[in-house]
């Protein structure tokens, strides 16, 4: 940490990265001085579109055909910036190794782990394939993966997430590096999984001393692992120092802004006497899995018996991990998938009703996605994604009442109206989620399930969609159910939570309750990794 | 997977059935008999040769008793090349188609897969675009008209390669036969590959592999083409198929007594048992093909598991 040698191990000066593409030649990294020095964590922080990966892939040889670079990239005294393949495959690799952001497709899915691992070890160490084979084992001991003997012979899709970056992480680590680039290497995890990841990474730097460069767009990461960092912005650094000075005494103001995006506010619950609009009892929801000819199923109980009520103008949180089974209950509860129990809106049973009878309430009860670049139809213009619902659920309406009511929409998410004869892939990722947002409203539901709307979006955004959602509610009177694994988000938006794992729910209450006082181990540990980042923050405050 | 390879083959026993029916019908509503000849032949031979044939036997009946020699793999007489059974023509001949067909696929699969690596690795480049106007046309010139080119130009022209014949097979005698057939093949397999290699090369797996700095072989090769071939192993099964009625053309062609000219014969000769011999035949390497595609792709890609 404190290392601090006469003369940086890696140092990128004035580095420019052009892309020509048929509308123009895009900038995407306009002249950016990074250096990092032995034994250093240096994070590169900015949100997407910034350019921090495009900085990094450029310094190792790695952009795409139509990239272009500019600048230098010293290692050891040399510019490894435009070397051949050749002589750069020297240090690629070698000395300067890289983690994807990507680790379920970022290992070959045709070879064994222990293949992979093997490979960077022969053509760079001039091992054996039989010697490289058996430091491969020990790599994976380092990185902590469970039953390394049985595990150096699978293949990727046979490991979860988590494995897979560990496994990403004992490549990186194979021919004792220099540096380290980490590009974004967390962000695909579930919160628990990336504090073990994160974990690690500290760990090794601590044994193994070498530098390490990581691209983020969490700050509460940057807090916790950087010794100092770089704020970068439409391919420029706007700011750079320690840790700790910038946190406390951020200069540039998309610092501050970046600083302040963490969701902030607080629902007020509602009051008890407010009727209950949706009941949920003992929901179930099962998957069958085919184990072979003649053998018994295997069953997966998704969704384990779960019961909730929802009064009208509340927010229940539903958080848990990826597999956790809250995505199937947000299903369940509209009837998009067959489910046992009961559930009943608005006083009437709607388990077991047919698409007909299900259709004229689908205008009351919504459904939000994650992905906004997936959820539009690409071939529609977004008047037409808006008013698509209106054919169905008000015919008597005219074109022209429809575009209205688009237009009235469009403003209601703070959107232009003018933009309503564009296409989606016009629009940014936030621009599209309020798009899919205007979607539901125009409709006028009551109850809208919100499934992850937040999670693909920068912090920024995700603050400002928030903060539309709860107006949105404020006004209209609305119910949500929203589903996230994101508890700073749910933090802000919800008034009651519902803490799920393996298709049951392990706590519920307020809340105040769950963050100040959780009562389960597995709630602590969710807190734990996605908050003590911001408790850091707030005592350094 | 022995289970399931010996799964796969008994579920081609009703295929090969429903292929011999449909195809045994067929034939025989075709106008015409084997030995209606310009000048006919006297009734009473006539009656003796169907006699000998059973073909005044009730079509059912005969259908009956081909079934039974099938099953016992007799494919029976020839009608038109009298003194000789079905199976011994097809001792001489399918020996000569397989090596035709199997040297045109080998042709076809290292030709049009390194041409498709090459346009891959020089996207929207010169070469690229040179590779494909080049399959475009492999594709669209017919093996009937570039025979004739091929052979004018080497053959009578240059006479480096001989214009006809197979002489037991002699590498000269077999190169042009071999590049005509494997031509639109080549051209196929160019663009399969070209098309799934730009993909693989993009991929983030890819990306690791050069980010690790291995060779460009490993990166190539090991990395990126295997995943990029599968396209092309699952087109094998209909490019066996392709080069084996494809080769009716370039045996008539280059008068090769390969099993190809007998689909033509049998057919115009109503030669019942020669056609029903070649369709069997040709079924059943189909078959076999689409069989071996699948497990080669069990082989490379281990996601894919016939247990």
């Amino acid at each position: 940490m404190s290392t601090q040698s006469k003369k940086p191990v890696l140092a990128i000066s004035n580095l420019t990265v052009d892309f020509e593409t048929a509308t123009g030649t895009v900038n995407a990294v306009r002249g950016v001085d990074i250096h990092v020095n032995a034994g250093e964590t240096v994070a590169i922080v900015g949100e997407s579109g910034s350019g921090k990966s495009q900085a990094m892939m450029a310094a190792m040889g790695l952009l795409a055909s139509n990239g272009h670079t500019g600048g230098e990239v010293i290692y050891e005294d040399r510019n490894i910036l435009g070397l051949p393949v050749s002589k750069l495959n020297a240090v690629r690799g070698r000395k300067i190794t890289m983690i994807f952001q990507e680790p379920m497709t970022s290992l070959d899915p045709l070879y064994t782990i222990g293949r992979q691992l093997a490979e960077p070890l022969v053509v760079h160490g001039g091992l054996s394939w039989k010697a490289a084979r058996a430091k491969a084992l020990d790599l994976l001991k380092l990185v902590n993966i469970p039953e390394p003997e049985r595990k150096i012979k699978s293949y990727p899709y046979e490991m979860s997430g988590g494995q897979r970056q560990r496994v990403m992480i004992a490549m990186a680590l194979a021919n004792d590096p220099d540096v380290l680039i980490a590009d974004e290497p967390t962000t695909a995890l579930d919160v628990t999984t990336q504090a073990q990841i994160l974990d690690l990474l500290a760990d090794l730097q601590k044994r193994l001393g070498m530098s390490v460069i990581f691209i983020t767009h969490d700050l509460g990461i940057v807090r916790r692992i950087a010794d100092r960092v770089y704020v970068m912005k439409t391919g420029e650094v706007v700011e750079s120092g320690e840790t700790a000075a910038i946190f406390t005494r951020p200069a540039h103001p998309y610092t501050r802004m970046l600083l302040d995006a963490e969701p902030t506010g607080h629902k007020l619950p509602v009051p008890d006497s407010t009727p209950v609009l949706l009941e949920a009892q003992k929901v179930k929801v099962e998957f069958e899995f085919d184990t072979g000819f003649l053998q018994p199923k295997h069953i997966l109980r998704a969704v384990d018996d779960i019961s909730f009520s929802l009064r009208k103008g509340q927010t229940l949180g539903i958080v848990g991990e990826s597999g956790s089974g809250k995505s199937t209950l947000g299903r369940a509860v509209l009837n998009l998938l067959p489910a046992g129990g009961r559930v009943v809106f608005k006083g009437r049973q709607i388990s077991g009703l047919d698409r007909a009878a299900m259709r004229v309430l689908r205008k009351d009860m919504q459904l939000i996605f994650q992905d906004p670049f997936g959820s539009l139809s690409p071939r529609m213009t977004v008047g037409q994604v808006i008013s698509e619902g209106l054919l169905v659920h008000e015919p008597a309406l005219t074109a022209r009442d429809r575009d209205a009511r688009a237009c009235q929409a469009l403003e209601e998410v703070a959107l232009d109206p003018a933009m309503r004869n564009r296409y989606p892939h016009e629009f940014s990722g936030g621009q599209r989620q309020r798009i899919a947002i205007a979607r539901t409203m125009v409709l006028k539901p009551e109850l809208v399930v919100l499934d992850e709307p937040t999670s693909a979006l920068d912090r920024t955004i995700q603050k400002q969609v928030v903060e539309l959602l709860r107006e949105l509610q404020k006004a209209y009177g609305l119910t949500y159910l929203f589903i996230s694994h994101d508890l700073a988000v749910v933090r802000a938006i919800a008034d009651t939570v519902m803490v799920m794992q393996r298709g049951k729910v392990v706590e519920a209450g307020t809340v105040d309750a769950i963050f100040e006082a959780p009562k389960s181990d597995y709630t602590r540990e969710l807190i734990g990794a996605a908050m003590l980042t911001q408790q850091q923050m707030m005592e350094t405050a | 997977m022995h289970r399931y390879v010996l799964g796969r083959l008994l579920g081609a026993i009703p295929t090969i059935f429903l292929i011999v029916t449909i195809s045994f019908f067929l034939i025989r509503i075709a106008p015409g008999g084997p030995f209606d000849l310009e000048r006919p032949l006297e009734a009473k031979v006539m009656e003796n040769l169907n006699k000998i044939y059973h073909l005044n036997e009730p079509l059912w009946n005969q259908y009956l008793l081909y079934l039974k020699s099938v099953a016992q793999l007799d494919f029976g007489p020839s009608f038109y090349f009298r003194d000789f059974t079905i199976n011994e023509l097809f001792a001489q001949s399918l020996p000569i188609s397989i090596q035709l067909g199997l040297s045109a696929l080998c042709l076809a699969l290292v030709a049009g897969g390194t041409m498709g690596v090459f346009a891959a690795l020089r996207q929207n480049k010169t070469a690229d675009y040179t590779v494909m106007a080049a399959a475009t046309l492999g594709v669209t010139v017919p093996n009937f008209v570039v025979a004739p080119i091929l052979t004018l130009i080497l053959g009578v022209w240059l006479g480096w390669l001989p214009v006809g014949g197979w002489d037991g097979g002699k590498f000269v005698n077999v190169i042009l036969p071999v590049v005509t057939l494997a031509l639109p093949q080549i051209a196929v397999v160019a663009r399969l590959t070209r098309g799934s290699m730009i993909e693989a090369l993009r991929s983030n797996h890819v990306r690791t592999a050069r980010a690790y700095g291995l060779t460009g072989f490993m990166v190539v090769v090991v990395h990126a083409l295997r995943g990029a071939i599968l396209p092309v192993v699952s087109y094998l099964g209909p490019a066996a198929a392709a080069l084996l009625t494809g080769s009716v053309v370039i045996e008539t062609i280059f008068g090769i007594p390969g099993i190809g000219r007998y689909f033509v014969q049998g057919a115009l000769n109503r030669d019942y048992t020669l056609v029903m011999g070649t369709v069997v035949v040709v079924a059943c390497f189909v078959i076999l093909f689409n069989l071996i595609v699948d497990l080669l792709y069990a082989l490379l890609d281990p996601r894919v598991r016939y247990d």
